[in-house]
């Protein structure tokens, strides 16, 4: 019995593996979930920060308490960033939520010029010109985007840019939940 | 026209596969001698087909052949020659054709060096290697075909990764593959011999040679793979536990217990069990390595852009090798039982604790590596397992192997008194507990307890050596005679390289970890740094450099010690032109003694961050592993495996030799 | 395309022994931009940013233990190349250890099983009665006995 045992293992062994393997497949190993979920968002750290001067009524940090509010973290040199930006435009037309945009890392001269030629959905843009404030938020590598609730707690980050797939199929419900 | 040429050649190749399993296989269910003789045209007709296959694709690559989509996307018309040759198997495809066409020698080699096998062995392990080629050649042909055309086709290719436009590139995959490659023979064997139900000391005998030359390459093509990651990467590392880098360790490990498993099962018809499983898990090791690499499961520098699809369609195979292999094992492995006696204390004893070390060892490596995958896959979220984590675990597991390592030469076959044991190394056991513990209050930095620790294993390793050559010189009159050494067999002369190689590489582990300097200053021109007491840097001046296909600025510095200019170092910063990918290369002033490396971080307005490492003893590192694989070539090149013997179903586990209490290897 | 802004804060200064705890924290945190390297190897523009900011902390007194929550906090376990001893990673960092006894208690099995008792007599002798044993039997067979 004890032999069948011994002479089985290394089999059993290569089967659990073999399990673990093909369940990694489907896994991203480089996509990092974000620790910011259900938690308080990191929102003092945008305050202190300049606002860009594309537009004369930008909305304040400090008016969202109460709202359900979007983040979206950019820069002008982010290709993925062009990819999503139409789709950031269609949905602040329709007035759903303050879309709040972070120009990380970007010359303002660059982010204005950006701006101008691709449309502006932001109801203000914030200048992280050293980063710091994005580290706060988690962030690693732009375009990422943060739904925020009425609380103050983040509950939703998308990594990569957004695609209309999953603003119909998870943003928006989620925006329907938390405003109501 | 050669891309076409190529995939013919591969597609008839794979027939040749097919014939190599089914016909010999055929022949020895049916015993019929001439089905089992097709083995070697099988074998023989493949290599010359891959071959033509692996030369078409060198060719486009030579000659700019840019509607192939592997020369498009990894070939460059500014691409220098060699480099060109190297991205045939640069990418996964060529790769891929790389391990088949080393598959394809190493059958042709067995075909062609088994004559002295009983024909019904040698038919049985050609047709596993074919059978395991076949699995090779349909995941090429179905998903990874190299001979891919696009069209239309561009005028210039994207260019070959900079970071492997670098003689590495060259030499490291070939010397890699035919490692993991060659554990096939011995894996072949195993199967072989399951499926007979047999293992005597001629199975033995006969894999031996085989194992001992592919661990051998397999040695070589990890320190070639470190040394390059050293200069070429540009922070000074030469290990970083990367996935990829472990999935060639892990191979290597159990490869080192199946040599000296071998040994065991050779000499004393013992741990046959071991020898097969160790077989068994070492080609299976090497698979599992080609699944990590290319599946796209694991983040790694070193990793091919590969999809998921492939990474099923290998974990397929795998399940059907490994799981195959080890099913027949779990079936078949009470018929491998060893005979031999041997005592508590005997060479027998410290083998199979090497065995077991080597084991635990590869699984704690392969825990780490899978760790992040397992719990990612059970949603307990996402960690990393790094460096700090390898270098914690890794080294207790390793000292009990150091250990024995100067022991077990010297004990003796089935039965080593503790005390007579005791007795002849005492010397060497104090003598390196001694220096090992002073020698690092002789150097002005603080005392570390690891620092003592290397030097006593590294210098404990390197006395029995000493002790056991010393022994061997040793004349029945009881004088010194050097010449009795040339009485050793190759394999003893392997060993001994082979384990003073072990002891270089801790030594050289062992002063950089606890010696090295490391300096991070904005540096301009005219700046002098000081690096310690006798030596400094100075910036003297910043220039630009046309390369073949990149332009690159140069920062000349002069190395002074006691203010005497001994030298220059040359680092650079590279932009390559095709990619416009910024490279840093190293500026490195090598010794014996140790290396000084400068590397340049970011340009700071007139000058750089300059990085600076003095790294004492980094070149034993390598000079350690390239005498582990000198001596396994050694070994294998043992005249007693080119004896012609007549196999004999007579031979029994116990060759008794006439010299008794033989003591050498 | 436009360049995203260098990282422009001046360096920390920090002394000697803070400058050991540096490098010694790079090589344990992840550059998460990167395909597997640490801080200490990176020269991506996040890796200069996390650079900053962890000089910055060890600057205004943070331990090293404190460090790695903050940045765990915002980044997750991944950031950290040396796994935190918690639940979830006790297989990790026990397994080997286990498997070394295991494989400890393996050998001492093994042993009692194949052992037979230091012979008194040399080993070449054994195995030359066994040798002429083997003969004497092998001649008996011959022989018909």
């Amino acid at each position: 019995m004890n032999r069948w045992i011994r002479a089985g293992l290394p089999l059993a062994l290569f089967l659990v593996i073999a399990w673990f393997l093909l369940k990694g497949l489907d896994r991203n190993p480089r996509e990092i979930p974000s620790p910011l979920i259900n938690k308080p968002a990191p929102s003092e750290v945008l305050e202190v920060l300049d606002v860009l001067d594309v537009q004369s009524q930008a909305l304040r940090v400090k008016d969202l308490k109460g709202q359900v509010w979007l983040l979206n973290v950019w820069g002008s040199w982010c290709s993925g960033c062009q990819v999503e930006h139409p789709l950031l435009n269609r949905l602040a037309a329709e007035r759903l939520l303050p879309i709040v945009g972070l120009a990380w890392k970007d010359a303002p001269a660059q982010s204005r010029d950006w701006l101008s030629r691709l449309g502006n959905p932001y109801a203000t843009v914030l200048m992280d010109l050293q980063g710091k404030a994005a580290i706060e938020w988690g962030v690693y590598g732009a375009p990422e985007t943060f739904l925020i609730d009425k609380d103050n707690n983040v509950r939703f980050k998308h990594v990569g840019p957004l695609t209309a797939d999953i603003i119909d199929k998870q943003l928006r419900p989620m925006i329907e939940q938390l405003k109501h | 026209m050669t891309s076409e040429l190529g995939h013919l050649a591969l597609a008839l190749a794979m027939l040749c596969g097919i014939c190599l399993a089914i016909f010999p296989s055929l022949g020895v269910w049916r015993r019929d001698a001439r089905l089992m003789s097709m083995a070697s045209p099988a074998a023989y007709w493949q290599l010359l087909l891959v071959l033509l296959a692996f030369i078409c694709l060198v060719e486009s690559f030579i000659s700019h052949d840019f509607s192939n989509q592997l020369v498009a996307n990894h070939s460059n018309r500014d691409l220098p020659f060699w480099y060109r040759v190297a991205a045939s198997w640069g990418s996964h495809e060529g790769s891929m054709l790389l391990w088949i066409l080393m598959l394809a020698a190493w059958t042709a080699a067995l075909a062609a060096l088994s004559g002295n096998l009983p024909q019904a062995m040698r038919a049985r392990v050609l047709a596993v290697l074919g059978a395991v080629s076949i699995g090779f050649y349909l995941f090429a042909l179905i998903t990874s075909n190299p001979f891919d055309r696009v069209v239309p086709a561009p005028i210039n290719g994207r260019d070959l990764n900079p970071l492997l436009q670098d003689p590495g590139m060259v030499f490291h995959p070939p010397l890699l593959y035919m490692g993991y490659v060659g554990f096939a023979v011995a894996f072949a064997f195993a199967i072989a011999g399951l499926i007979e139900g047999r293992f005597d000391s001629a199975w033995a005998r006969w894999v031996r040679p085989w194992t001992n030359v592919a661990w051998a390459f397999l040695s070589l093509g990890i320190c070639l793979g470190s040394f390059w990651a050293y200069y070429e990467l540009g922070w000074g590392g030469w290990w970083f536990w990367d996935p990829v880098e472990n999935a060639s360790f892990m191979p290597w490990l159990t490869g080192t217990a199946l040599i000296h498993s071998l040994a065991v099962t050779e000499k004393r018809g013992n741990f046959r069990s071991w020898t097969v499983l160790l077989a068994i898990m070492s080609f299976s090791l090497s698979l599992l390595g080609t699944f990590l690499v290319r599946s796209g499961v694991l983040t790694s520098v070193h990793a091919f852009a590969t999809d998921p699809t492939r990474g099923v369609f290998i974990l397929i195979f795998l399940c059907v090798v490994i799981g195959g292999s080890l099913s027949l094992y779990a079936a078949r492995a009470h018929k491998v039982h060893a005979s031999q006696a041997y005592s508590a204390m005997s060479r027998e004893s410290m083998l199979l604790a090497n065995n077991i070390v080597m084991v635990v060892a590869m699984l704690a490596v392969l825990l780490g590596t899978l760790y992040p995958l397992i719990l990612d896959s059970l949603d307990m979220g996402k960690i990393s397992v790094g460096p700090p984590y390898f270098d914690a675990v890794f080294l207790p597991l390793m000292l009990p192997a150091l250990f024995l390592m100067a022991v077990g030469p010297l004990a003796r076959w089935r039965d080593a008194p503790v005390l007579p044991l005791v007795q002849r190394m005492r010397w060497a056991f104090a003598a390196s507990l001694v220096i090992g513990l002073l020698l690092p209050l002789t150097a002005d930095s603080s005392y570390k307890p690891m620092t003592a620790l290397g030097l006593v294993m590294a210098l404990w390793v390197a006395g029995g050596v000493g002790l056991a050559t010393l022994e061997n010189m040793k004349s029945p009159s009881g004088g010194i005679d050097v010449s009795r050494l040339a009485l050793q067999p190759g394999s003893w002369w392997g060993m001994q390289l082979a384990h003073l190689g072990v002891a270089a590489f801790v030594l050289g582990v062992t002063l950089v970890n606890s010696f090295e300097i490391e300096i991070e200053k904005k540096l301009s021109p005219g700046d002098v740094l000081t690096i310690d007491d006798r030596l400094s840097l100075r910036y003297a001046e910043t220039s630009s450099r046309q390369g073949p296909n990149y332009e690159a600025i140069q920062v000349r510095f002069e190395l002074l010690r006691d203010n005497q200019v001994i030298g220059e170092l040359r680092p650079e910063k590279r932009r390559y032109k095709a990619s416009s990918m910024v490279m840093t290369e190293a500026g490195i002033r090598r010794s014996l003694l140790g290396d000084l490396y400068i590397s340049l971080g970011e340009a700071v307005d007139g000058g750089w961050v300059t990085r600076v490492q003095k790294k004492p003893a980094v070149n034993w590192i390598w000079m350690g592993v390239l005498m582990m694989g000198l001596g396994g070539f050694w070994a294998a090149a043992d005249a007693r495996y080119r004896k012609k013997r007549v196999p004999s179903s007579n031979t029994t586990a116990m060759d008794v030799s006439s010299r008794s209490g033989e003591v050498s290897g | 395309m436009s360049q995203a802004l260098p990282n422009q804060l001046p360096p920390v200064p920090l002394d000697e022994a803070q400058q050991q705890r540096l490098r010694k924290l790079y090589t344990e945190i992840r550059c998460l931009v990167c395909q597997n390297q640490s801080l200490a190897d990176s020269a991506a523009d996040l890796a200069v940013d996390l650079r900053h900011e962890v000089q910055s902390q060890i600057a205004k007194g943070s331990s090293d233990e404190q460090i790695k929550r903050w940045l765990v906090q915002r980044y997750g376990d991944f950031v950290l190349y040396k796994p935190q001893m918690q639940a979830s990673t006790a297989i990790l960092w026990a397994g080997p250890f286990v498997s070394l006894a295991i494989g400890g208690l393996i050998w001492r099995t093994v042993q009692r099983r194949r052992s037979i008792a230091p012979s008194q007599t040399s080993p070449g002798r054994e195995d030359q009665m066994q040798r002429a044993r083997q003969l004497l039997l092998a001649d008996d067979d011959e022989k018909g006995r």
